[in-house]
């Protein structure tokens, strides 16, 4: 799950970050208010779940609190990258002198969290690592011990930071490490962190994701998703217990397995079909959980064909096309099904479907069932 | 032989009188799997399965009891990380976690502890492992295994299931199928199961599936060019995944642009590895 700028931010200051002045507007007229009691110069941020602000012109500067409230009226009509601007920060702008990058991630191959810092701020960390990989500075972080002095003081000096500003930059290192545990955080960074006129270090941008398997021991945390971050139908799965991911092409796809529904995607593409989603249905496939699925899938405009691959393991094929044909039952197929059962009592399972007088395209391998989605999608297969 | 587990597993069910724990337990007894002791903390001195299997409290209790030499793990998400601990520090040297959804954090800390111990865990977020005709310590379906010389390596459940089922179908039989598990940390990676089945006498060839996220397969990929002897085939799930998408699995997401199949595919071929286009042709790569 991610956080916005300004919460990500708060979490931050709540850690002894420090982060500029500033508060949250949904309105122009909130906009206006908010600067008049910062005080001018502010910036005004749009608050989108996606990089590339700046570029697009979500992040500009107001000297009055009049030209606050009509750039903010403009920022919060756009799209970002497909997104609607629905908040607005409005920050006291800094006198800027340096940035820099300071983040935090779990590093998978280590096993370990690791700290990043480098002399290119502002700039997108993939980016740096791309271009100028040797900017970027790591230290590996032991679980057990923390991070420790000697290892804020290696990023400092490795990024060429002046000594009068090492104490500070080792706070807000130790600030966002402890912000990246307490939120169970995956990933966790300030960019850009400027030095000041004023000699000082803010953090002016943040980006916090969280690890939605922690979610569960932080319920406030829990409240901050933001309704844009997914889809509707996205979000009505995430609540059903359904992991769904929707995507432009024209085939839904139900399948029980993570792996498996990745593989269904790959090859339906493989034959020249488009996936409409990913869709893991999970073990068991009840009734219930088949017709939500289903009910998602054919509420989107583009589907035109569905396929179900289910391999039966555990779970037996003639539960999972009991699953289906009542599903059908509640939720009526409006386009062409390609069904592929295999496994664990398959011939039963294929019986129940054959017998249960929905018109259904059937298929034994993966690659028949993926070749007859992608013609009746088209068009080309009828049953 | 087999890698992991075989004849001579003595297993430990952590979690044996929750749903999937008792319903699991049943189905590796059916399958000739010796399950020596139960946990469930405040049940001990009962007994699961219809009677088969003695219930312990804790851990180090059972162990005393019955010498259980691995455990599997179907505790819930917010218990798991300490019964994984609970089982290494009662001297288990093999622990298999099923349970999907531990926090990473909690899961960086026990793989640090299980380290430091020497102590080797499967999983989490994982179906296990079967070696066919020997023990099935889990949940993959034993039936659509048999016996014979490939070893199958996998980050997933049911696409394993499949290309085992369609590997079965060929004649082609399994050493031991291993389910590493989905999630950003997990205990044991491709590389540790590669060097088991190049040590394994009986392994001849093997079957490794993957899936977007992470560098695992890279890092397996370099080991394939040098370190085995013996032929490998891949298999990576994602092709046409969305990147910053969590599809599914924890781990199965394309982060900052790197985690790609493309990469991993590119890392396979280029050290000569065949890579199927999908998980039907690869008993087909299989000299």
């Amino acid at each position: 799950m991610k956080l916005h700028e300004y919460q990500s931010k708060r979490l931050f200051a709540a850690h002894g970050v420090p982060i500029p002045r500033g508060d949250v507007a949904t309105t122009p007229e909130e906009a206006r208010r908010i600067a008049e009691e910062l005080g001018t110069p502010v910036v005004v941020k749009s608050q989108v779940l996606v990089g590339g602000r700046g570029k697009a012109g979500g992040i500009r500067l107001a000297h009055t609190p009049a030209e606050a409230e009509r750039v903010a009226g403009e920022i919060l009509g756009m799209e970002i990258k497909g997104l609607p601007v629905r908040k607005v920060l409005l920050d006291e702008a800094a006198d800027i002198r340096q940035e820099i990058y300071l983040g935090v991630v779990v590093d998978r191959a280590a096993c370990r969290p690791v700290m990043m810092a480098s002399s290119e701020g502002g700039v997108e960390i993939e980016e740096v690592a791309r271009i100028n990989p040797e900017a970027i500075k790591k230290v590996t972080i032991d679980p057990f011990l923390g991070l420790r002095g000697y290892q804020t003081v290696t990023l400092a000096k490795g990024i060429g930071l002046a000594g009068e500003y090492r104490r500070a930059f080792d706070r807000i290192a130790r600030g966002l490490y402890q912000a990246f545990l307490a939120c169970d955080a995956s990933l966790a960074e300030i960019n850009p962190l400027v030095v000041t006129g004023e000699g000082s270090l803010l953090a002016v941008d943040g980006k916090m994701v969280l690890d939605d398997n922690g979610l569960f021991r932080h319920p406030d945390l829990a409240q901050m998703r933001d309704v844009d971050e997914e889809t509707p139908a996205e979000r009505e799965a995430r609540e059903a217990g359904l992991s769904y991911v929707q995507l432009d092409g024209e085939i839904g796809c139900m399948v029980n397995g993570a792996g498996l529904a990745m593989a269904t995607m790959d090859i339906i593409k493989h034959f020249g079909g488009a996936p409409a989603n990913f869709l893991d249905i999970g073990g068991g496939a009840k009734a219930e959980r088949v017709a939500t699925a289903l009910r998602l899938i054919l509420a989107d405009p583009n589907v035109k064909a569905v396929l179900f691959n289910i391999f039966g393991g555990i779970t037996r094929c003639d539960e999972v096309a009991k699953g289906i044909v009542t599903a059908f039952e509640e939720v009526e197929p409006t386009v062409p099904m390609v069904t592929r059962l295999v496994g664990t009592n398959e011939a039963e399972g294929r019986a129940i479907l054959e017998d249960s007088g929905y018109r259904l395209i059937t298929a034994t391998t993966l690659a028949e069932a993926a070749q007859k989605a992608v013609a009746a999608a088209g068009g080309e297969l009828t049953v | 032989m087999a890698i992991l587990v075989d004849k001579n597993t003595r297993l430990l069910v952590q979690g044996i009188t929750g749903r999937e724990g008792e319903f699991h337990s049943r189905q590796m007894i059916a399958y000739g799997t010796q399950i020596v002791a139960g946990v469930t903390p405040g049940k001990g001195g009962q007994w699961a399965c219809d009677g088969k299997v003695p219930v312990f409290d804790t851990v180090a209790e059972a162990v005393t009891a019955t010498e259980a030499n691995t455990s599997v793990i179907y505790v819930p998400a917010r218990f798991a990380a300490d019964a994984i601990l609970e089982a290494a520090d009662a001297g288990i040297p093999l622990i298999v976690c099923i349970t999907e959804g531990i926090p990473t954090l909690d899961m960086i800390r026990v793989r640090a502890y299980l380290d430091q111990k020497g102590v080797r865990l499967v999983g989490p977020n994982c179906p296990g492992l079967l070696s066919p005709g020997e023990a099935k310590v889990g949940i993959m379906p034993g039936h659509i295994a048999t016996p014979g010389p490939i070893g199958v390596v996998s980050r997933s459940g049911t696409l394993t299931y499949e290309v085992v089922y369609a590997l079965t179908l060929r004649g082609l039989g399994q050493t031991t199928c291993v389910g590493i598990g989905g999630d950003p940390i997990i205990g044991t990676t491709f590389v540790d199961v590669l060097e088991m089945f190049e040590n394994d006498p009986l392994t001849e060839q093997v079957v490794l599936i993957g899936e977007i996220g992470g560098s695992d397969e890279e890092r397996a990929a370099r080991f394939i060019a040098e370190r085995m002897t013996k032929p490998v085939v891949a298999f990576v799930a994602g092709r046409t995944a969305p990147p910053g998408k969590r599809m599914g699995h924890a781990g199965a997401i394309i982060e900052g642009g790197t985690g790609t199949a493309a990469e991993k595919i590119a890392a396979f071929e280029a050290v000569g590895v065949p890579v199927a286009e999908h998980p039907e042709q690869i008993p087909d790569l299989i000299a």
